[in-house]
């Protein structure tokens, strides 16, 4: 006998995710699952940053693991994960009435709009790594940001045409907001009550525990340096292997080569972490990894599906 | 007459742009309507979160008719000439001409082209578009379907509707008829997003803000403003609170909402042991909420005062438990904070300020503290200082830098550092400079008091300005990006309004050897480069600062055009007792005798093609001259030395009475002492003796500097 579970965005983690998924999907967006990678952020999935580019309609919503090495705290702080989940809705070109959309998705999950205060606030996107920016809002319920609002102007150095309109909603934070939890590890995740609930701490207060170890202290910075500078070689010559037409004819490769791009990001949010980045080196980082973001854009606006 | 409504209704504009937005859509409306010949009575803009409005009063209907009369060629001129003038008077034939004799030219055509007045309502519609297109948005964005086209209209977050209507009070006014990019002007919006979502329709100004009224929508940000103000208050007295003003938070957040409604929240007392300023900050910054003090004192109340959106159905129940769960996290983070900083010495920390670059050319920020705290030890006795004390402060000032508290709130530098030196029992006056060594941060702030933190407010300052200058990253025009200029004031009120006498050339020197020795590699030479450059910097800054104390610019010219005016204290002290003595009758007649003295050797100076700049001979005084032109030689000897003397002891006061007693033996001698006398040795000798006049008043200042 399986005992009762419930689904409701307000009893369970995982039943926001399927109320913002079903809310999506009937919006006509592909229902995408996590890209198989180490990303910091929803935004890094090629089914955001690449399909931005481009003059071709894209919908797509999904959630995104994200790493953030920096930002663990050994499970010890009620707020801070290194890892945690993004729901990402992605609509090209945006629809019109995004914001109503947004609001109904709000409703969805069970925020009385007639009880909560929801605010739009100034808030400017950049991604120096993605060489992307935007103009939008954080999203504020109650005096706490619950999402990002972003229209998208440029990624990787390419003006969107049309704009894509990007909601990022930070799901633990709602989550916690709408079950009424102060403490991110005591969110119910399967809805089951009693012995059958599970809590977001049974599942992942270990892995806090244990990635903060590895971030902060042990992850092997003279392997991450060679897999960083091996990435940037991988993407470049993948960039080249995927033209063997010459710059001009259509690329073949360049979502492996984006690929690679993701990685050495990741590593150097590592290595970022570790503390073994000066300042100044930081920047140069930082330049290297945009640049690649830029072959990989140049490449992908050349593909099937960037192109015109 | 017919008025002007204009909505531009779009999606949540930046709080901190409204204001300006509507200032630029009142110019640009109205310059553009005067600029074509279309006077109105008044114009008003407003700004909420998600619209911009505009109405113009009391515009002409139509624009004035135009008449204008062009001249053409004269009557047979050849058939191109002839063609040229029909098509540019835009005429059909010469039959539609009249021809005109001129007395000396013969006949010749003449076209009168009368242009009836244009309607208003097609004028706006011409000039509308256009200003909408080109709005000075800081940053603005495209959106939607239309931004895959080239060229698409940019506006700060995606533009929804135009309302725009122009008719008279007594009419059902017209729609402006135009259209930008799709989005046709028309007579319909919308009120609060939440309140009143249904459309409705306008169609004046005077119908347009009683409906957004009823639509829960605050039009003018000054009130909006002011309830949130008086609600505020209101509910802060009520349970016995005072709140804690902030005219910058009040703006921001009246631009967050179209409806406002006021709320308390409160948090655990416990809290109350984190410092006032930092639960200030955090409350403030993330939460835009305004912080309460107890009404029976300064020490804040576990309260806040939040404004929401909403009029909800709870009566904000939610919202407010809502904004308490953020405050709390926040305050925890805080707590957090400073209860992590506290667990280490600001001495402990100075390492980590020697990775941390201050500029690229200057050093770290550890390299800048050892040379500001070498300068504080040396710039000590100066101000009183013990120079021990003003070491130590120099050294721990910057480390609150690296603390947790002052990476999540920047503008607590300094405070928290006072803070946690306390903590760790420092000397008071340690503790003081540390928040004060950044003192005064302008023509307005407290100018500290402590002679520790002078010496290091001084030394702080003094190292930005020889660094700066030795990189030659100077102001220029309006950029400033290191607020030079505001140091160099800082450096100037500390000089005078603590009274420290100090070598400006000496101390700067010092400041630059210390930047050799610490930080800069290879700097500009002082003496060479910039140190004169740099005390001209200094003289121009306490020109203004002087002009805003109300001192004449003539008289600070006066004292700067003497040699070596680098003690700012003596400078400023000689401009006070010079202006004073010019109020006296002496000092008027003085100076009239002087302008007098002045002019005459100028013109006989440049009739002779020499300068008249030996001493008086005394023996002929003495045997030839006249008994006033003896007087004024006495006079003139014992003035000089007394003020010279005066003037060493830095006695202002004194040289300007030495100079006083001239007055006297000056009109006397210019009464009864014909200059320009027969006898040329007698004459140059009564020039030397004007020469000596003018050697004497340079004692205390360039008297031809003075103006009257």
């Amino acid at each position: 006998m399986s005992s009762a579970v419930d689904l409701a965005p307000e009893a369970s983690f995982q039943g926001l995710i399927l109320t913002l998924q079903q809310f999506w999907a009937a919006q006509g967006c592909v229902i995408l699952q996590p890209y198989d990678m180490e990303v910091g952020a929803g935004t890094f999935h090629p089914a955001t940053t690449l399909r931005a580019l481009g003059p071709k309609p894209w919908k797509a919503a999904y959630v995104q693991p994200s790493r953030r090495p920096k930002d663990g705290r050994y499970g010890e702080n009620p707020n801070r994960l290194q890892h945690y989940y993004q729901f990402q809705v992605i609509l090209k070109p945006n629809p019109e009435n995004l914001q109503d959309l947004y609001l109904a998705s709000l409703d969805a999950i069970g925020v009385d709009l007639g009880l909560h205060d929801i605010r739009f606030v100034e808030d400017d996107w950049e991604s120096p790594t993605l060489g992307a920016w935007g103009l939008g809002w954080e999203c504020w319920c109650d005096g706490m940001e619950v999402s990002q609002f972003t229209y998208f102007q440029q990624v990787a150095g390419f003006e969107c045409a049309p704009v894509a309109g990007e909601l990022t909603y930070g799901l633990e934070r709602l989550a916690m907001y709408v079950q009424g939890v102060e403490n991110v590890y005591d969110l119910n995740f399967n809805g089951g009550a009693g012995a059958d609930k599970v809590t977001y701490g049974d599942v992942f207060l270990q892995a806090e525990q244990e990635y903060s170890r590895h971030n902060f202290e042990a992850a092997d910075t003279a392997m991450l340096f060679r897999q960083f500078a091996d990435a940037e070689k991988a993407c470049r010559s993948y960039l080249v292997a995927g033209e063997p037409d010459g710059p001009e004819g259509r690329h073949r490769m360049a979502q492996p080569a984006y690929d690679q791009c993701i990685k050495a990001s990741h590593v150097f949010n590592l290595l970022d972490a570790r503390g073994v980045i000066s300042v100044t080196e930081r920047q140069s980082y930082i330049l290297r990894v945009r640049e690649l973001a830029k072959a990989c854009g140049a490449a992908w606006l050349r593909t099937a599906g960037g192109a015109a | 007459m017919p008025d002007l409504l204009l909505e531009l209704r779009s999606e949540e504009i930046p709080a901190r742009m409204q204001r300006r937005a509507a200032e630029d859509l009142r110019k640009l409306v109205t310059d553009a309507l005067v600029e074509r010949g279309f006077l109105y009575e008044g114009a008003k803009a407003f700004a909420t979160p998600r619209r911009l409005a505009l109405h113009v009063a009391g515009l002409p209907p139509r624009g004035e008719a135009v008449r204008e009369e062009r001249r053409g060629p004269r009557v047979g001129a050849p058939e191109a000439a002839v063609q040229g003038f029909l098509k540019g008077a835009g005429l059909a034939s010469l039959s539609e001409a009249t021809t005109v004799t001129d007395p000396k030219k013969g006949e010749f055509y003449l076209a009168v082209i009368e242009r009836p007045g244009r309607e208003t309502l097609d004028v706006l519609a011409e000039i509308l578009p256009s200003i909408i297109r080109n709005f000075p948005w800081p940053k603005s964005m495209r959106w939607g379907r239309a931004s895959a086209q080239p060229g698409a209209l940019r506006w700060v977050r995606p533009l929804q509707s135009i309302v725009a209507t122009f008719g008279p009070e007594t009419e059902t006014p017209e729609t402006v008829p135009f259209a930008v990019d799709g989005i046709e002007a028309g007579t319909v919006t919308y009120g609060h997003r939440f309140l009143a979502p249904a459309a409705f329709e306008v169609r004046r100004f005077d119908d347009y803000g009683p409906s957004l009224e009823r639509a829960k929508v605050v039009l003018d940000a000054d009130r909006r403003k002011d309830i949130i103000l008086h609600d505020a208050r209101d509910l802060a007295f009520a349970r016995g609170l005072d709140l804690v003003e902030d005219e910058g938070l009040l703006e921001e957040v009246a631009g967050l909402v179209e409806w406002p409604v006021v709320l308390m929240g409160s948090f655990d007392a416990s809290f109350l042991d984190i410092p006032a300023e930092a639960i200030r900050a955090t409350i403030r910054a993330n939460q835009k909420c305004f912080v309460l003090r107890r009404g029976d004192g300064e020490d804040l109340a576990p309260a806040f005062i939040l404004v929401s959106n909403l009029v909800a159905s709870d009566g904000g129940a939610a919202i407010t438990a809502g904004n308490e769960r953020v405050v709390r996290a926040r305050l925890s983070d805080a707590k957090f904070f400073w209860e992590t900083d506290k667990a280490i010495r600001l001495e402990d920390r100075l390492p980590k300020l020697d990775s941390i670059v201050f500029h690229e050319k200057l050093g770290t920020q550890g390299q800048r503290v050892e040379r500001i705290a070498t300068l504080a030890r040396d710039l000590a006795p100066l101000v009183g200082a013990d120079p021990d004390l003003a070491h130590r402060a120099a050294t721990l000032a910057k480390a609150d830098l690296v603390t947790e508290m002052v990476g999540e709130f920047p503008e607590l530098q300094g405070l928290m550092g006072r803070k946690y030196a306390s903590l760790q029992g420092e000397h008071p006056s340690v503790c003081a400079a540390i928040e004060e060594h950044y003192k005064p941060l302008g023509p307005s702030d407290r100018v500290p008091t402590d002679p520790v933190s002078v010496a290091v407010a001084l030394a702080d300052k003094l190292d930005t300005l020889v660094g700066f200058w030795a990189i030659d990253e100077k102001p220029t025009g309006s950029k400033d990006p290191y607020a030079l200029r505001r140091a160099a004031l800082g450096v100037i009120r500390l000089i005078n309004e603590r009274q420290i006498k100090i070598g400006l050339t000496k101390s700067l020197r010092q400041a630059d050897h210390f930047l050799s020795e610490k930080g800069v590699s290879a700097p500009a030479k002082i003496e060479e480069d910039y140190l004169p450059d740099l005390l001209a910097f200094f003289a121009d800054r306490l020109k203004v600062y002087l002009r805003e104390k109300g001192a004449r610019h003539d008289l600070i010219d006066a004292v700067f055009a003497l040699p070596g005016q680098d003690d700012l204290l003596m400078v400023v002290r000689r401009v006070e007792a010079l202006g004073k003595f010019l109020e006296t009758d002496d000092g008027r007649n003085l100076l009239a005798g002087y302008k007098r003295a002045a002019n005459i050797l100028r013109i006989e100076e440049k009739k002779d093609g020499r300068a008249y700049d030996a001493e008086p001979d005394a023996a002929l005084t003495a045997s030839s001259g006249q008994p006033e032109e003896r007087a004024l030689a006495d006079a003139l000897a014992s003035a000089r030395t007394s003020a010279s003397a005066a003037v060493a002891a830095e006695d202002f006061e004194g040289a300007m009475r030495a100079l006083s007693t001239l007055r006297a033996p000056v009109d006397a001698f210019f009464d009864k002492v014909t200059v320009n006398a027969e006898d040329p040795a007698l004459r140059a000798n009564r020039l030397a003796l004007l020469n000596a006049l003018r050697a004497a008043t340079r004692e205390v200042a360039e008297f031809s500097k003075i103006e009257g």
